[in-house]
C-alpha cells in the first residue's frame, strides 16, 4: 500500500551512507590533496565574478526599496543597518548558496554523470581506486572551504552596493552608513551568517554526487541527473535556511 | 619488465558458482555456474543483452551478486568490501568497452593510473614511466603519451585501454567487447594485440565479444615472440615454433543471463542449437 515511498525513502537511504561515507573519508587515507586543489579553483575561483555581479546588485536593489519605505518615517539614515541585518543573515548565504548550486552542483552531477554513463567510475574502482575517496570528499572539502568565502565576498560587495546608493542617491555620508552597518551586526549574525554557507556547501556538493553517481541511460540520464541537482540542492538551501533561521531567532 | 610468475597448473583463477543478478525486475544473470582455470582463454559469446558486461563486472566484484558465490584467485570475494577488493582488483587487467579512459587527463596519466593509485605504492616514479612507456609500445601508441583520451580515434582509445590494462602485468585480462563499433581491420589490430599480450606474458584472458571471428582468432592463432607475427596453430594443436601445446580455448555462450553452451571450438561449430549456431557463420 505504502509502496510508492519506497523510492524517495531508499535513495534518502542511498544519500545519507553517501555522505557518510564521504564524512568518514576525511579521516582515512589516501587524501587526494591535487583534486582538492583543482576542485577549489573551479568551484571558488570559477564562481567569484557571478558572486560579486549578484552580490553588488542585490544590496544596490535593497537600499532603493527599503529607501522608499524608510523614507515615510525619515529613516533613510538607517539603510545601512538593513542591507547589513539582510545580507549577512539571510540574502548573502542563500544567494550564494543558490548560485553555487545552479553553477556547481548540475556541474558535479553532470560531469560525475558522463563519468558513470561511460564506465569511468566502474574503471576507477576497477583499479583501485575508491571513487568516493578520488571524487566526492574532494568536492565536498572544496566547497565547504569556499563558500563561506564567498558568501563573506558577496556580503560585503552588497553592502558596498548599498553604500554607492546610498551616498550617490540618498545623499548619506560615508561615515553614516557605515557605521550605522557596522553597529547593527551582533554577534549571532555573523555566526549564523557563516555557518548557512557552511551547511549548504555539503548539501551542494554531496546532492551534486549524489545525482551525479547514480546516472543511469546514457547521455539523456546525464542531463535528468543534472537537473534533479539543481532543483533538490536549491529547495533544500531554502528548507535548511528556514530551519537555520528559527534556531538562530530563537537564540538572540 | 619481469616475467610474471608461471602459472601453477590446474588453479583456479576465476569462479562462479550459481551466481545470479539482478537489476530491480530485471534478471541480468540466473544461477550461472562456470570456472576458468590457470593459463585458460575463455570466448563469451551472446547477443546484445544476455549478461555478458554483467558476467564480467561480477566477476571483478564491480557488481555483487543477489545470490551464488564468486572466486577470484581462490579467493571468495563474494562478501568482501570494496577496500579488501582493491588489492585482489590489482592482479586484473580490465578493458572496458570503449577504454573506459578517464578523460580529464593524459593518456601518459592514464596508464600510470594503477601504478600510481595504490594503496601501497611499490613502484618508483622512475619506473613508472619507464613502464608507461613499454605499455604504450606494445599497444604501438607510444606517441600518443601527451594527448588526451579525447584527441584520439575509438579504436586507438581502446589501444590505450589495453595498455592501461597490462601495465601493472595482470595475472587475469578480462576484455569487454573490445571489437564492438569497430571497422574490421581496427578490429582486427586490437584482438592481434590481444593474442600478443596473452602468448607474451601468459595471461589468462576472458574475452566477452559478439564476433565469433574474434574467438576463432584468440583460439587458431599465436603469437610468435621471435618473428613478432601471429601464426597459425597447425591443426594437430603444435605451434610450429615454441613447440609448447597451446593453451585451450574455450567458448560459452549465453542468452538471458544463461550459459546455453560451453565447450570448444569444434563442439561450438557442430551445435545444431539454433541460438549458439547463429553466432557460427555458416560453412557452404
Amino acid at each position: 500500500m505504502l509502496d510508492f515511498l519506497k523510492p524517495p525513502v531508499a535513495a534518502l537511504q542511498d544519500f545519507y551512507s553517501l555522505a557518510g561515507l564521504a564524512l568518514r573519508n576525511l579521516f582515512r587515507g589516501p587524501h587526494y590533496s591535487d583534486d582538492i586543489a583543482i576542485q577549489m579553483d573551479i568551484i571558488g575561483v570559477g564562481s567569484l565574478p557571478i558572486i560579486v555581479l549578484t552580490g553588488f546588485f542585490s544590496g544596490v536593489v535593497i537600499t532603493m526599496q527599503m529607501s522608499r519605505a524608510l523614507a515615510q518615517y525619515g529613516a533613510t539614515g538607517q539603510v545601512g543597518q538593513i542591507v547589513a541585518i539582510t545580507l549577512v543573515r539571510e540574502l548573502g548565504p542563500v544567494l550564494t548558496a543558490l548560485l553555487v548550486a545552479g553553477r556547481n552542483a548540475s556541474g558535479i552531477a553532470s560531469e560525475l554523470g558522463s563519468m558513470k554513463v561511460t564506465e569511468q567510475i566502474d574503471a576507477m574502482r576497477a583499479l583501485g581506486t575508491d571513487p568516493i575517496q578520488k571524487l566526492v570528499t574532494p568536492r565536498m572539502i572544496a566547497t565547504c572551504v569556499m563558500l563561506p568565502m564567498l558568501t563573506i565576498i558577496a556580503d560585503f560587495v552588497g553592502m558596498f552596493g548599498g553604500y554607492v546608493i546610498a551616498y550617490f542617491t540618498l545623499n548619506l555620508t560615508t561615515s553614516q552608513y557605515w557605521t550605522n552597518a557596522y553597529q547593527a551586526l551582533e554577534y549571532n549574525d555573523i555566526v549564523q551568517g557563516l555557518l548557512k554557507p557552511f551547511v549548504f556547501a555539503f548539501i551542494i556538493s554531496l546532492v551534486g554526487c549524489f545525482y551525479g553517481l547514480r546516472t543511469s541511460g546514457g547521455t539523456q540520464g546525464v542531463g535528468r541527473a543534472t537537473t534533479e541537482a539543481v532543483v533538490v540542492a536549491s529547495v533544500w538551501v531554502f528548507v535548511v535556511t528556514a530551519l537555520l533561521t528559527r534556531i538562530f531567532v530563537n537564540l538572540s | 619488465m619481469p616475467a610474471p610468475d608461471a602459472p601453477t597448473p590446474a588453479g583456479s583463477l576465476l569462479r562462479m558458482e550459481n551466481v545470479t543478478v539482478r537489476f530491480d525486475e530485471l534478471v541480468a544473470l540466473e544461477n550461472l555456474s562456470f570456472e576458468m582455470t590457470t593459463g585458460e582463454t575463455r570466448v563469451v559469446l551472446g547477443a546484445a543483452g544476455s549478461g555478458k558486461t554483467t558476467l564480467l563486472k561480477t566477476a571483478l566484484g564491480l557488481i555483487k551478486p543477489d545470490s551464488g558465490r564468486v572466486f577470484l584467485f581462490d579467493r571468495d570475494i563474494t562478501g568482501m568490501n570494496e577496500h579488501e577488493l582493491f588489492e585482489i582488483r590489482s592482479q586484473v587487467g580490465v578493458l572496458f568497452q570503449e577504454g573506459g579512459l578517464f578523460d580529464s587527463i593524459s593518456v601518459a596519466e592514464n596508464v600510470a593510473y594503477p601504478l600510481v593509485n595504490r594503496r601501497v605504492q611499490t613502484v618508483s616514479a622512475a619506473e613508472v614511466d619507464e613502464r608507461v612507456v613499454d605499455a604504450l609500445r606494445f599497444v604501438e601508441l607510444e606517441h600518443t603519451l601527451d594527448k588526451y583520451p579525447s584527441e584520439l580515434s575509438g579504436g586507438m582509445r581502446r589501444r590505450v585501454g589495453i595498455a592501461r590494462a597490462i601495465v601493472a602485468q595482470p595475472a587475469l585480462m578480462l576484455y569487454d567487447s573490445p571489437t564492438a563499433g569497430l571497422d574490421p581491420i581496427t578490429a582486427n589490430t586490437i584482438m592481434a594485440l590481444i593474442a600478443k599480450e596473452r602468448d607474451s606474458q601468459n595471461t589468462t584472458t576472458l574475452i566477452v565479444t559478439q564476433r565469433y571471428q574474434d574467438g576463432q582468432l584468440m583460439a587458431n592463432f599465436r603469437y610468435n615472440r621471435r618473428s613478432g607475427q601471429l601464426e597459425r596453430i597447425s591443426r594437430n594443436g603444435n605451434s610450429p615454433d615454441q613447440g609448447s601445446n597451446p593453451r585451450p580455448t574455450t567458448f560459452m555462450v549465453m542468452k538471458e543471463g544463461h550459459v546455453v553452451f560451453e565447450g570448444a571450438e569444434a563442439e561450438l561449430e557442430a551445435s545444431s542449437d539454433s541460438y549458439v549456431s547463429k553466432f557460427v557463420p555458416k560453412r557452404s
